[in-house]
């Protein structure tokens, strides 16, 4: 009875203490979570290095690492949030860089509904979808576009708002929208756009959607999360990061 | 000074607008459906039953996604309504009433089943003995008998409506005025990092749902629980 008791509970302490070797976990926002999983996939064949990759928007990411979420890393979806937590005391002073600049694009599910110019944002369409402008980076770029083309006040009443671009794009792939402004990254497969028709938003109507990457406090010293964060600048990486449509 | 803005107070209004439609649809919906459950013995119930129940055990999103897919464009749902020429509903406050109807549907139609049952077959049949027709019998025999459980049903349904989120969230488009409601109100508040905001609308959430169970209670001290 003592060795059944034992050892079951040997079995339950091996699955919670973490895998074998180093892990580093990385917190990723929402609009990098597929280019991310290829990266870690890519960084693990050559590190050996195990990933843990944690999605969800920025402002949840940031509230749970405030509140002493386990992770290593934070791939923002924006520059405020890493410079944010460095003067919290919770990242690495001098840690955050840009691994990635995204791009908006004016997208809808219909062939040869989007012009080359955007200028179908003038004509009758049903609803314009866009991720809420007070969480998302590209929900507020986006609300920039519109201002700068002088089109806010004739498209408000048609606006709907998804809580992150992911749910943007959400409302634009089912159809309920016929128009959306998403992340390019969300739409493009191997360099270019899959489906549907679309307009690459002019880099001078928005402010640079810099998304920046930062170590947390936790993990200074940590040999796997420094591991990760120089592969994330280096070639291999930064050419997955362009397949997707991000700049650097 | 409450830091409640006019933007909270429509989400407010709203919330409760979405709430009394819901439990008014609800109302007219379940009790002949909770009726046939109870009453009709036929091998199909146990399968409504447990259509009923889904929303119990289903994820919200779930719910909320296959609505939104079935809503649009290409569903079938969606194209009803469009040949109906009501066009399409994600993102309108009609949309959202029918996902708070799906969503909330075990909680009304339970009570009232609960309550059918226990009723038995006595009254009816004395009601009809004397006479009274069918419609006089609901209304001057079941609807005195079986109040309890329409007052757990339409509480519960108000309840449960107003502390709806992740259906609103996919179906809503968070639409001042539209869909934009006290629980995704206060999501956006949390994730905009404003938690002052947040703290006073999820606090005031949980005084109005404590409420709502203890006034519940006092008027049903026996028919209060929700039994699935």
């Amino acid at each position: 009875m003592r060795t059944f008791i034992v050892s079951c509970l040997l079995g339950i302490a091996s699955m919670l203490s973490p895998a074998w070797g180093q892990e580093v976990t990385v917190a990723v926002a929402a609009n990098f979570s597929a280019p991310a999983q290829k990266i870690a996939t890519a960084f693990t064949a050559a590190s050996g290095y195990k990933v843990n990759l944690i999605v969800g928007s920025t402002g949840k990411l940031y509230a749970q690492i405030k509140n002493g979420a386990p992770f290593h890393i934070l791939l923002s979806a924006d520059d405020e949030t890493p410079a944010r937590l460095v003067k919290e005391g919770a990242g690495v002073a001098g840690s955050p860089f840009t691994y990635a600049v995204g791009r908006l694009v004016l997208w809808s599910k219909q062939t040869g509904m989007v012009d080359a110019k955007g200028e179908v944002l003038r004509g009758p369409f049903e609803r314009l979808a866009i991720a809420d402008p007070k969480l998302a980076p590209y929900g507020a770029a986006a609300m920039e576009v519109l201002d700068k083309l002088q089109l806010r006040s004739q498209v408000q009443a048609r606006l709907v708002q998804g809580e992150s671009i992911a749910q943007a794009y959400q409302f634009v792939s089912t159809g309920n929208a016929s128009l959306g402004f998403v992340a390019l990254s969300q739409v493009m497969v191997e360099g270019r756009v899959a489906e549907g028709s679309a307009w690459v938003v002019p880099a001078n109507l928005h402010a640079a959607l810099k998304q920046d990457a930062v170590l947390l406090s936790g993990a200074k010293g940590n040999p796997a999360a420094q591991a990760f964060l120089s592969y994330l600048k280096s070639e291999p990486a930064q050419a997955i990061i362009r397949s997707y449509g991000y700049e650097h | 000074m409450i830091p409640i803005s006019a933007e909270d107070f429509g989400a407010i209004r709203l919330t409760l607008r979405l709430a009394g439609t819901t439990t008014l649809v609800l109302l007219c919906l379940a009790t002949p459906l909770a009726w046939w459950l109870a009453r009709s013995g036929s091998r199909w119930s146990p399968v409504v039953g447990a259509v009923v129940a889904l929303p119990l055990v289903l994820p919200p999103t779930v719910l909320g996604f296959y609505l939104l897919v079935s809503m649009g464009p290409q569903g079938a749902v969606g194209q009803f309504t469009q040949w109906l020429g009501a066009g399409l509903l994600p993102f309108t406050f009609s949309g959202l009433v029918v996902g708070s109807v799906l969503f909330s549907l075990p909680f009304a139609v339970q009570p009232l089943q609960n309550a059918f049952e226990q009723l038995g077959d006595r009254p009816l049949e004395v009601a009809a003995t004397l006479r009274a027709s069918p419609w006089d019998t609901f209304w001057h025999v079941v609807l005195p008998l079986c109040r309890p459980g329409f007052v757990t049903a339409a509480v519960l349904s108000f309840a449960h409506t107003v502390g709806e989120f992740g259906v609103v969230l996919m179906l809503g488009g968070n639409i001042p005025g539209a869909t934009r409601v006290v629980s995704t109100q206060i999501y956006g508040h949390v994730e905009a990092l404003e938690y002052t905001q947040a703290h006073w609308l999820a606090g005031g959430m949980v005084v109005f749902s404590f409420a709502v169970l203890l006034v519940l209670g006092w008027l049903n001290p026996r028919g209060s629980r929700l039994r699935p």
